[in-house]
């Protein structure tokens, strides 16, 4: 692949469309992780429904579950910067607002991401 | 953009409606809704993490008649784009590109994410024993 490109390109590590062919690859990869650890999560949640604080905590505490919500939430997070980007750089056209909206959403994603993944980890070493 | 007159590509409203162009729209617009159910998420596990108070009050929000039709939305959208997703990624490999094929895998995303949202709240009520 990278003998197609120009030196420029791989400096510019952009791809034709500003975005290139690593996002268009992540999107997938990520995709192919979140159909595995969504359909987990989601059957877990479906047998955990009713349970109490204690027993929710005990699930979150087992250090495979806890690998796990971690790896999801970093997935989840990071297809969705991924795809959000893609629907700003298709509405946005002015360079200034993509600029500051695309950092605007790095951040976001950023912060939230970190939030859930240090509370599981607190549950997890428990704090 | 453009600051020379180009040609454009042929603009939305020349496009005949169709099960594509739905599902296409549905699988954006679900994409963005799935942030709902991102949000619920740290939610949850930030208030699992601040213990059992902060965790009653968004076991309080979630069991509420709100709450519920939220969680029973976001289930849905995550499922959908799902089987849509499913559906683009078979799509990625050439496959389920020609008219009937395609019409088959849209409707058959559909209907999977119908049967999983469905299951997984009926799952979910035997679970906790309200059925
Ligand atoms: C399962 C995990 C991953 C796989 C399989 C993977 C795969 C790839 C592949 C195949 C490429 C080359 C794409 C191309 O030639 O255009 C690439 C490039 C790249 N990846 Fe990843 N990746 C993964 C995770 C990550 C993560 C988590 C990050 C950063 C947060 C990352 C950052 C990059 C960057 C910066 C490039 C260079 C892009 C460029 O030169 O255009 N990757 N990756
Ligand atoms: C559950 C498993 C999931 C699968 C299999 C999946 C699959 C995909 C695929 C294949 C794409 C690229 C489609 C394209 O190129 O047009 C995509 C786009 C996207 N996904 Fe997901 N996804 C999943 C979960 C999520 C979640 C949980 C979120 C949000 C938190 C999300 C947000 C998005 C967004 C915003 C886009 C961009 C939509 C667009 O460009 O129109 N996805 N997804």
């Amino acid at each position: 692949m990278t003998k197609f490109r120009t030196p420029i390109s791989k400096v510019r590590g952009l791809g034709s469309a500003r975005s290139g062919a690593h996002h268009w690859w992540h999107q997938r990869i990520t995709a192919v992780v979140n159909l595995f650890l969504v359909l987990w999560f989601a059957a877990s949640v479906m047998t955990l429904a009713g349970a109490d604080y204690a027993t929710i905590i005990w699930w979150v505490r087992d250090p495979i579950v806890s690998v796990l919500l971690v790896l999801l939430i970093g997935s989840l997070f990071y297809h969705f910067r991924l795809g959000v980007q893609i629907v700003i750089e298709d509405y946005v056209h002015d360079e200034g607002t993509k600029k500051i909206s695309l950092l605007a959403l790095t951040f976001a994603t950023l912060a939230l991401a970190l939030a859930g993944i240090l509370s599981v980890l607190k549950i997890s070493f428990g704090g | 953009m453009a600051s020379t007159e180009r040609p454009l590509s042929p603009h939305l409203q020349i496009w005949r409606w169709g099960l594509h162009m739905g599902l296409s729209i549905a699988h954006r617009t679900t994409g963005i809704g799935n942030a709902v159910g991102a949000l619920l998420l740290v939610w949850g596990f930030y208030a699992l993490a601040s213990g059992p108070e902060a965790f009653a009050g968004f076991h309080d929000f979630l069991t509420s008649l709100l709450g519920r039709l939220v969680l029973f939305g976001v289930t849905f959208s995550v499922m959908l784009h799902l089987c849509t997703g499913v559906r683009h990624l078979i799509m990625d490999t050439g496959r389920g590109l020609e008219i009937a094929s395609n019409r088959r895998i849209g409707i058959l995303a559909i209907l999977a994410a119908i049967a999983l949202t469905l299951g997984l709240w009926a799952g979910a009520y035997g679970f906790a024993g309200a059925l």
